[in-house]
């Protein structure tokens, strides 16, 4: 193992292995959900524990480190966070509504029917 | 207390290449396009967290810039691929 370049007190190094651990272990644990859920519907939300709690806990260890390491604040892991915030639901978005159109063109019986066909079709009954 | 960070960052890298693991197996093997794709967006989203554990191991602030590139092109190519899967085509 390569030697750490550490001068970093006892209190930073201890918070920072938590973080560290409790992040890898959300994303370790979302991606278990992605491979053992059964529809895909189930399987998309998974990884959501990954994208958010998983990356902001090792990006505020990450912080802690280097701030305490360089001995100055050290804040630009919070592009990261921010990004993140900002794309994870418009990806996951723009997927499911993918998914459930091609879902509706084969005509899979387990998925909701459309709003609009359902309002036309209420008043042609009379 | 150094050592124990060690061994941790050791046990979460193990941790996330098993997670990656996982995720190549819905690219691979899952049953349709839309599961690939998000196993693609959780390999994207793995790798930015190993480099950040890269760069708290090894003490260089260069695996930063590498963990935002990762997350910037996760989200351009999973729009993308979420956009053919809609419309058949990226750039109509």
């Amino acid at each position: 193992m390569k030697p750490l370049v550490l001068n970093v007190p006892d209190w930073a190094a201890l918070v920072t292995a938590v973080l560290v651990l409790l992040g890898s272990g959300l994303a370790f644990t979302g991606s278990l959900g992605l491979l053992r859920l059964s529809r895909f519907y189930d399987r998309m939300h998974a990884p959501t524990l990954g994208t958010t709690l998983g990356i902001g806990s090792v990006l505020i260890a990450s912080m802690i480190f280097f701030s305490v390491m360089q001995t100055r604040p050290v804040l630009h892991e919070i592009l990261i966070a921010a990004f993140m915030v900002v794309t994870t639901p418009v990806t996951l978005t723009l997927l499911a509504r993918a998914a459930l159109y091609r879902d509706r063109i084969e005509g899979n019986p387990d998925v909701p029917p459309m709003i609009g066909k359902q309002r036309r079709r209420t008043p042609r009954s009379d | 207390m150094a050592t124990f960070l060690a061994w941790s960052i050791l046990v979460s890298q193990v941790l996330l290449a098993l997670a990656m693991v996982f995720a190549s197996y819905r690219v691979l093997w899952g049953p349709r396009a839309q599961d690939r794709v998000l196993g693609l967006d959780t390999i994207y989203v793995n790798a930015s967290i190993m480099l950040l554990t890269f760069g708290i191991r090894t003490g260089s602030s260069l695996y930063f810039e590498a963990a935002l590139i990762i997350a910037l092109l996760g989200f351009v190519g999973t729009s993308a691929l979420a956009k053919f899967l809609m419309r058949g085509e990226v750039i109509e």
